[in-house]
Order: structure tokens, then C-alpha cells, then sequence
């Protein structure tokens, strides 16, 4: 048979069959594409699946909470005079498709609040008029736009869909063709139900995903439910093994964090474990282990760019993140905390809170009336100015520290292990402010995010742990990397600060190449773009003995110099808290 | 709406459901925080939960859930059922134990109450409607992804959470209920910290990790996929055993007050704490209610030490000064100081 060789695009219109047959069940897909004729001729298989009338509702980015979940219906609630309830969008797409547009954008709060959602199968709006739980069963279509070494959807998120799935590797419009019509799916939704999965299905199913690393549960339940569909589809009344390796190649494949052992243990112990209690073991009793087939399935479809990474051990993100990022503000919709209302004119880009507004003007009603005589035809509601409410929003940004590291020569690992210290050191106490810390080290040849910004320590031990060291000194390289991921944050609406450990000694060039003096000239010139950005920047010199030309390179950044010969991790964090950065009071 | 999954068909994840467990048996343990990997049932145990309490008395129509045996007026200037009716007057009536969700985007309105729209519009009176912390009263009130709640908000719950009182002051209302309610939090540590102050505040704290053997995860999986597709031939099944838990849940709260604390083991406790060298007192004093409450669920007698090693890692993991440059995880560190303590 040819399902070993799979291509890309059969299984992306797979996909599109599998999820129309059960959206809820399925969770959804996480849709990884630029927004091009591809992803729509894909959306438009999904969507010919569908039975008729099936919702198919779009979230855009900026959607409000009160659209999202419901809130107040204004325009009834005045017009009757009792509280009405508008159903959000998520509401209304109950039994349907909900397509989420920048999906890679949602901010984890929000992605939180749609799995809950997603959990519960139901929805409550907003405010407490309209607080009953609403049926709220959907499949989520995550338009994923970020680029190759961008974060893409949250992980939160990303557990909870089905499919993952990479229109990148497709590379025509017209080869998205799907082998099944709508009538098959509508016959395949039917027979969902009777579809049978034996205890050796489930097996095989976890035995691989274990296997590859697979971490959530969630991962396993969503196979086999894809396994289901794609049974059904196939008009089959139990899971057989082409349903089995779909699922590991669609569904456990994407989500792999390490490659198979060549001879795994685990792979080899479970049939062992299994013929005690199951003793249905007759029919895979061929040479290779069904797992084996099924693992190799899903191994082959380890999408390249998770394969690499994957060999490379260490899932590192390059500099280069802030590449081709459609607009420049990219949270500009990320305004602080709203911090309550105040009494203002509606002029100047200032936002009215409707509810507040008619809060504030509901008790004075019945004396209004009562001051305005021959009222009784008028308005039923009288605004005055005074009820105005404005939404008033606390600007609270977050801070990003970056800790640029020389790595390169003899004292690296040294510097590099109390830079790790530091920045843990300090995370440990951004945490309470919520600020972020980032780390990049530069040596041999370039610079290199070993740290993209973020508040887990968690994450922060994990990546942390091997510390590369090293080399020559490509200082204008790790000064032109700090200054895109500073740049990078201020889009984001965070406030960045750089720290930069080096003695100074800049001796690669960017192209790599050797040479002290063009080296030392184009560092001068990277600084004085951090100068021109006006970044708060320190530098911490780590030279044994107070060098000129540190002195000289800081004072091109615009930075506060510090001479910390034996700077360790506390005497680090410390300086950097003292100089009010970090946003730590001191 | 779908069903809620039994408490009992959980696999495996003992810590956790034994935590819960304690804080049934003994709200004022001051909550649970459940910390760890996604997809590992951590909300699925909670919402769980609600399934499981043994249903309360209220006095009816109470919007509080005023409690029919309490001395005091729960919520003091609100229940007007209350006001001048004599104590066997009241009507009661039995109902679940509320198990509130605190999504989070929920609005302060929501969450603390808010001006009475309908009847500030229709009738111009200012008359309260309250939020989710008087839906919670006397029950649980739970926070997913706790780690990522908007600090107005965690502010706000602290000072709740302290004080037992809701205190209301805003568009001119001034009112204050009771909100007395266990605090039940989850997250993935890998999306953010939780603030120290409201580490704190949680009683007991656990770990839930992805189980990594073969057997286990696919009877998770079995189980799950058996709820979905024929949840009301599964919850048949459970049935029996969630309502024995439900007994045993029931005993274990009448017995709470009998179960004696032998001065041994509050030396235990202290030594226990005194070298790990955790802050405050809070440590020493959960340590010892949550043995207590687990006695009683065991049904033994007295606190012994068997119980107190049980429920240590949860009781002060998350009460340990920070020391980010130990490689060792704080549970590590308990245990390490258990054995010292109780010996191997």
C-alpha cells in the first residue's frame, strides 16, 4: 500500500476530512500558513464537510471579552429596562467551527480562558445578569501565522487541538484534494459512535507516544478519537492499523520531543507487559511488532523543522525572531490593566464604559423625571454628562532584562555560569512584578538567544543548563542581536533593558571573519545604535583590570559602566536591582 | 452541559486527590493548590470534586447560603429573612456544596458584586447583586491557570481570603457578606510564577507530573474515552464508588473534632519545620491539621506519624525559601528532611 509514503498534502486534506466529521471531539487544528490561497482552498474542504448550516464563526484578534463570551445587550437592556444577555461568539458557535485569527498572537490569559471553555463544553457570559451556563461545543481552526523560528500558539492551546498541521510543506492550491465527498462525512459523523477500540488500539497508541516523547495525556485521547473518525471514514467498524498510523503520523508525530531509540526499551516491553492481562495478541503476531510499523509512520512524518530541532537536542530560537512581523505594534491592543472608570468627556480617543455610564445614571432616574416635567413622552433613559464613565487604564509595563554574555576565551564559562546565576537570581524576583529576563551569549562566530524572554524560572533552569563557551569575540553581533530582541519587547509594549557582560575585546567581525580592528569599529557602530534607540543599557566591564576601550564602548551605548572583575551572580543581580532596573525596587 | 467525570475513575494521581480529600474534610485547611503538567486531570479533579460533597443546609432563598446553625449572621446587613425571625421559624433547605469556577477574565463586578442593574433601571433603587465570591461561600471556589490571574484581581482575593469578609465599597453601595470559601487553584508552572504572598495563602500544594509508565496512561485513556462515548453506562459504574467516598467524606468531618493530637507530634511537626527552616508558623499549623484530617478520613484514632510524613511534601513544599541556584526541588528537600526526621 502507499500509505507509507504519505505526502504532505494528502494529509492535509485528511485533516480537513478528519476534523469536519467531529470538530468538538477533535479539539480542532492549529493551521501553520501565511494568509495565501492555499489556506483558503484548505478552509474550504473543511468547510464542504460540514453539514449544512453548521456555524462557522471568526474571531478576530482584537475581539472584546464581552463579544467573546457575552455580555449586556445594550441596545434591549435599555430598551426594556431589565438586563438582556447577548451571546458571545462562542455561543453561538456551539456544534460548529470557531476560527481564530493571529492565533500565535493570543495572549496566554485569553488562550486560558478559551480551554476552559473548551473543557467545560459551555460558556458563562460576563456579567452577572447574564451569568447562566450556555452550550459552547466547537472545533477551533487556530490560524497560526508566525514564521519558521517564531513562537506559534500557545501551548495551552495547542494541547487541546487535534491537529497540527503545516501548509508550508504543501506546494500547490490545486493539489489540496480531498478523496472524500461531504456525503462521506456526513456517513462517517453517523457511524462515529459505533466505532469499537480494543485495549491493544489504546496501547499501540500510548506505546508510540511515549515513544516520541509525547507528554500530555490529552495528546493519546485525541489520537485515538482521530483514529475513530478516520476508521469511520474509511467505512471500517473498528480501528485497524492504517487508522492507527494516521493518528500517530497527524497527531503524535507534530507533538514529539525526541526522536525513537533505535531500540527503545519501552518499545520492546509492552507486548511483554500486555500478553499477561490482554492475551488478544494473535493478530499482529507478525515479525514487527505493530508499534514498530505505527512508530516508524509517525517518525517519518516528523514535520523537518521539528526534526531539526529535535537533533539538534536543544530547541533553540535564533536572533532573527523579529524578521517580517506583520506591523510594527504588535500588542498595541495591550494596554494595562483597566483600572476601574472615572468620570470623564467622551472627546480625545477616550473609551465610554456603557455599563458604568448607565450604573451611574439608573438611580437618578426616577428624580430626573421627576425634575423634568411633561418627561413622561420622552426618552426613558436620561443621560447627563455627568454620568459619562470612562474606561481608565493602568500603563504598567513590563520590563525585559537581557543579559548579553561574552562567552568567547578562557573566562567564559566562568561568566557564563554567574550570568545563568543572575538571571535566575533575578527571576526569582521579577516574578512578583511579572517582568521578564532574556539571555543571549555571543562567541565564535555569533550571538545566540540562549534565553528568549520569559518569566518561568522553570523555563529559565531548562534551557539554561548547557552552557556553551568559547572562541573569539563577535562583540558587534551579540551588541546588534541585544539590540532586536530590546526592540523587539519596546513593539511588544514592554520596557527592555540590556546588561552586558564583556571585557570588550571585540575580535570577529560580522562576517565572521578575524580581524581586532574592523572587529572593535563595528562593535563602536552597533553601540551607538543602542545610544540612538535610547535602550537602558549597563555594562558591566570583566576585565581583570580596567580597559579603555570598554570605557569608550559604553559610553557610545549611552550605558552606566560598572567594573566587576569577579562578578558573581549576586553581586550581579545586585547591581543590576541597585540601578533600577528590572523594575525590582531596590 | 456534559457530565462531570467521577472523583473515583481518576487514575493514579494520589497526591492530589488526597489533598482535595483533606480540604473536604477540613475546609479551613486554607485550599489546595495543584501545580504541574498540562493534561494531567488537574482541572478534571477538581470539577470532580463537585460531584462528591455531601450536601449542606441553607436557609432558603438566602442568596449567601446563610447557614441555618451559625450563631452569627453570615451576611450581616443582607439576609433580611433573617432579621427578627426566630431560629426555628427559618426555612431550610438542602444543596450541593457550590463549586465556582473564576474564569479568568472575569470582571471585579463579577467577582465581588456589583450595582443591581435591573433594579437600579427598572425601579431606581441601589440594591446589590452579588458576585462569585457570595456564590462561593461555604464551598470551593476554583481558579484554573491561577498563575496567570490578573493581580487586581489576586489582590482582591487575598484580602477575601483573609478576612472571611467580602467588603464592598464602590458606586456607592457599601455592603459586606461573609465569603468563606477553599480556595482551589491550578497551573502550569511553565506559563509563570505564582506571587509568593499567594503561595502563602494556599494550605496545601502539589505536584501532579504526566505519568511516564505504559499501563497507566492507557487506563487513563481507556477511561476517558469510555466517558465520552457512553457517559451514562460510566457514571453508573462509578457510582458506587464515588458515593462510598462520599460516606467515608461525611464520617471523616464528624470524626475531625475527636481525632486526637498527641504533644509528640506537634514536636514532630515543629522539628520537621525547624529544619527546613520554613517562614511563619503556617507551616507547622497546616502540617498538622491536614495529619488530623487525614486521620480522621483513615479512620485511626489519633494523629500518628504516618499521617504527618503523608501529607509534609504538601503541606510545605511550596513554603521553603526560595533559593534559585538549588538545583533540587523544594519536594526533594522535604522528603530529605522527612527521613531525617521520621527516620527511613
Amino acid at each position: 500500500m502507499t500509505d507509507q509514503v504519505s505526502l504532505p498534502w494528502q494529509d492535509a486534506a485528511l485533516a480537513a476530512a478528519v476534523l469536519a466529521v467531529d470538530p468538538a471531539g477533535l479539539g480542532g487544528v492549529v493551521l501553520r500558513s501565511s494568509a495565501s490561497p492555499l489556506r483558503d482552498r484548505w478552509l474550504d474542504l473543511l468547510r464542504g464537510g460540514l453539514a449544512e448550516g453548521t456555524p462557522w464563526r471568526r474571531v478576530p484578534l482584537h475581539v472584546t471579552d464581552g463579544r467573546l463570551f457575552g455580555d449586556l445587550d445594550l441596545a434591549a437592556t435599555l430598551r426594556t429596562g431589565r438586563p438582556l444577555a447577548e451571546r458571545g461568539l462562542l455561543a453561538e458557535s456551539d456544534g460548529g467551527i470557531l476560527l481564530l485569527a493571529s492565533a500565535e498572537r493570543i495572549e496566554p490569559a485569553m488562550a486560558a480562558r478559551l480551554t476552559a471553555t473548551m473543557d467545560r463544553g459551555s460558556v458563562a457570559g460576563l456579567h452577572a445578569a447574564v451569568g447562566q451556563r450556555q452550550g459552547a461545543n466547537f472545533g477551533v481552526v487556530a490560524l497560526d501565522e508566525s514564521l519558521d523560528d517564531e513562537e506559534g500558539v500557545t501551548a495551552s492551546l495547542a494541547d487541546r487541538l487535534a491537529l497540527h498541521i503545516d501548509l508550508g510543506a504543501v506546494a500547490r492550491r490545486e493539489q489540496l484534494q480531498t478523496a472524500f465527498t461531504p456525503k462521506d462525512v456526513a456517513i462517517a459523523r453517523e457511524r462515529l459512535g459505533d466505532i469499537e477500540a480494543s485495549e491493544k488500539d489504546i496501547q499501540l497508541l500510548c506505546d508510540v507516544a511515549l515513544a516520541l516523547g509525547v507528554g500530555s495525556l490529552r495528546a493519546e485521547m485525541l489520537a485515538l478519537r482521530f483514529a475513530r473518525v478516520h476508521a469511520a471514514l474509511h467505512g471500517r467498524s473498528a480501528i485497524a492499523k492504517p487508522d492507527s498510523e494516521a493518528a500517530a503520523r497527524l497527531v503524535l508525530a507534530p507533538r514529539a520531543s525526541r526522536l525513537p531509540q533505535p531500540e527503545p526499551p519501552s518499545a520492546q516491553e509492552p507486548p511483554e507487559e500486555s500478553r499477561p492481562e490482554g492475551g488478544h495478541d494473535n493478530e499482529g503476531g507478525g515479525e514487527i511488532p505493530p508499534e514498530g510499523v505505527v512508530l516508524a509512520a509517525a517518525e517519518a512524518a516528523i514535520p523537518p523543522r521539528l526534526l531539526a530541532q529535535l537533533q539538534s537536542a536543544v530547541g533553540r530560537t535564533s536572533a532573527r525572531s523579529s524578521a517580517g512581523r506583520a506591523g510594527a505594534s504588535r500588542f498595541s491592543r495591550q494596554r494595562g490593566r483597566p483600572a476601574g472608570t472615572r468620570r470623564g468627556d467622551v472627546a480625545g480617543g477616550n473609551r465610554l464604559n456603557l455599563v458604568e455610564t448607565l450604573r451611574t445614571a439608573a438611580p437618578l432616574q426616577p428624580l430626573r423625571r421627576r425634575q423634568t416635567p411633561g418627561a413622561a413622552g420622552g426618552p426613558r433613559l436620561q443621560v447627563r454628562r455627568d454620568d459619562f464613565r470612562i474606561v481608565r487604564f493602568k500603563q504598567r509595563s513590563e520590563t525585559v532584562t537581557v543579559f548579553v554574555v561574552d562567552a568567547s576565551g578562557s573566562a567564559a564559562l566562568h561568566r557564563l555560569a554567574e550570568a545563568k546565576g543572575a538571571v535566575e537570581l533575578l527571576l526569582a524576583d521579577c516574578y512578583v512584578r511579572r517582568d521578564q529576563v532574556a539571555l543571549i551569549a555571543f562567541r565564535g562566530r555569533e550571538a545566540e538567544v540562549l534565553l528568549a524572554p520569559t518569566r518561568s524560572l522553570v523555563r529559565a533552569k531548562r534551557s539554561l543548563a548547557a552552557l556553551p563557551g568559547g572562541g573569539g569575540t563577535p562583540l558587534a553581533a551579540g551588541i546588534d542581536a541585544a539590540l532586536q530582541l530590546a526592540l523587539m519587547a519596546r513593539r511588544r509594549g514592554q520596557t527592555p533593558n540590556l546588561v552586558f557582560l564583556t571585557d570588550g575585546r571585540a575580535n570577529v567581525c560580522r562576517d565572521g571573519g578575524g580581524g581586532r580592528e574592523q572587529a572593535e569599529e563595528e562593535a563602536q557602530s552597533a553601540a551607538r545604535q543602542i545610544r540612538n534607540e535610547a535602550v537602558a543599557t549597563i555594562f558591566i566591564d570583566t576585565a581583570p583590570r580596567t580597559n579603555p576601550f570598554a570605557q569608550q564602548l559604553a559610553s557610545a551605548m549611552g550605558a552606566h559602566y560598572l567594573a566587576l572583575p569577579r562578578a558573581d551572580a549576586r553581586s550581579l543581580s545586585q547591581a543590576v536591582r541597585e540601578s533600577g532596573m528590572a523594575g525590582v525596587p531596590a | 452541559m456534559g457530565d462531570l467525570y467521577p472523583f473515583s475513575a481518576i487514575v493514579e494521581q494520589d497526591e492530589m486527590k488526597q489533598a482535595l480529600l483533606i480540604a473536604v474534610v477540613d475546609p479551613t485547611i486554607g485550599g489546595v493548590l495543584v501545580f504541574g503538567d498540562r493534561g494531567t486531570g488537574k482541572s478534571t479533579a477538581v470539577r470532580a470534586l463537585a460531584g462528591l460533597l455531601p450536601k449542606m443546609q441553607v436557609i432558603a432563598g438566602c442568596r449567601y447560603h446563610c447557614d441555618p446553625a451559625a450563631e452569627r449572621r453570615a451576611c450581616a446587613d443582607d439576609c433580611s429573612l433573617r432579621r427578627g425571625a426566630k431560629q426555628s421559624d427559618l426555612k431550610t433547605k438542602s444543596v450541593p456544596v457550590p463549586v465556582v469556577d473564576l474564569p479568568l477574565g472575569a470582571t471585579e463586578d463579577r467577582v465581588v458584586g456589583a450595582l443591581d442593574l435591573e433594579r437600579a433601571l427598572t425601579e431606581g433603587v441601589k440594591a446589590f447583586e452579588p458576585g462569585l465570591l457570595a456564590q462561593a461561600h461555604r464551598g470551593f471556589l476554583y481558579i484554573d491557570e491561577v498563575n496567570l490571574l490578573e493581580d487586581h484581581l489576586i489582590d482582591l482575593l487575598l484580602d477575601v481570603a483573609a478576612s472571611g469578609e467580602n467588603v464592598v465599597e464602590r458606586e456607592g453601595l457599601s455592603t459586606r457578606h461573609a465569603a468563606r470559601f477553599v480556595l482551589v487553584g491550578s497551573g502550569n508552572p511553565e506559563e509563570g510564577e505564582l506571587r509568593p504572598q499567594l503561595l502563602d495563602r494556599f494550605g496545601l500544594s502539589v505536584e501532579v507530573t504526566t505519568p511516564d509508565d505504559l499501563a497507566t496512561r492507557v487506563e487513563v485513556v481507556r477511561r476517558r474515552d469510555d466517558f465520552e462515548r457512553h457517559p451514562a453506562a460510566f457514571l453508573k459504574k462509578w457510582k458506587r464508588r464515588d458515593g462510598q467516598l462520599r460516606r467515608k467524606l461525611a464520617a471523616a468531618r464528624e470524626r475531625l473534632e475527636d481525632v486526637e493530637v498527641p504533644d509528640s507530634m506537634l514536636e514532630r511537626a515543629a522539628e520537621l519545620c525547624l529544619k527546613l527552616g520554613t517562614d511563619g508558623l503556617r507551616g507547622e499549623l497546616t502540617m498538622v491539621r491536614a495529619g488530623r484530617a487525614l486521620a480522621a478520613l483513615e479512620g485511626a484514632e489519633s494523629l500518628g506519624d504516618s499521617q504527618l510524613r503523608k501529607v509534609a511534601p504538601a503541606a510545605l513544599r511550596h513554603r521553603l525559601r526560595r533559593d534559585p541556584l538549588d538545583e533540587a526541588g523544594s519536594s526533594v528537600r522535604v522528603e530529605r528532611a522527612v527521613a531525617e526526621v521520621f527516620g527511613p
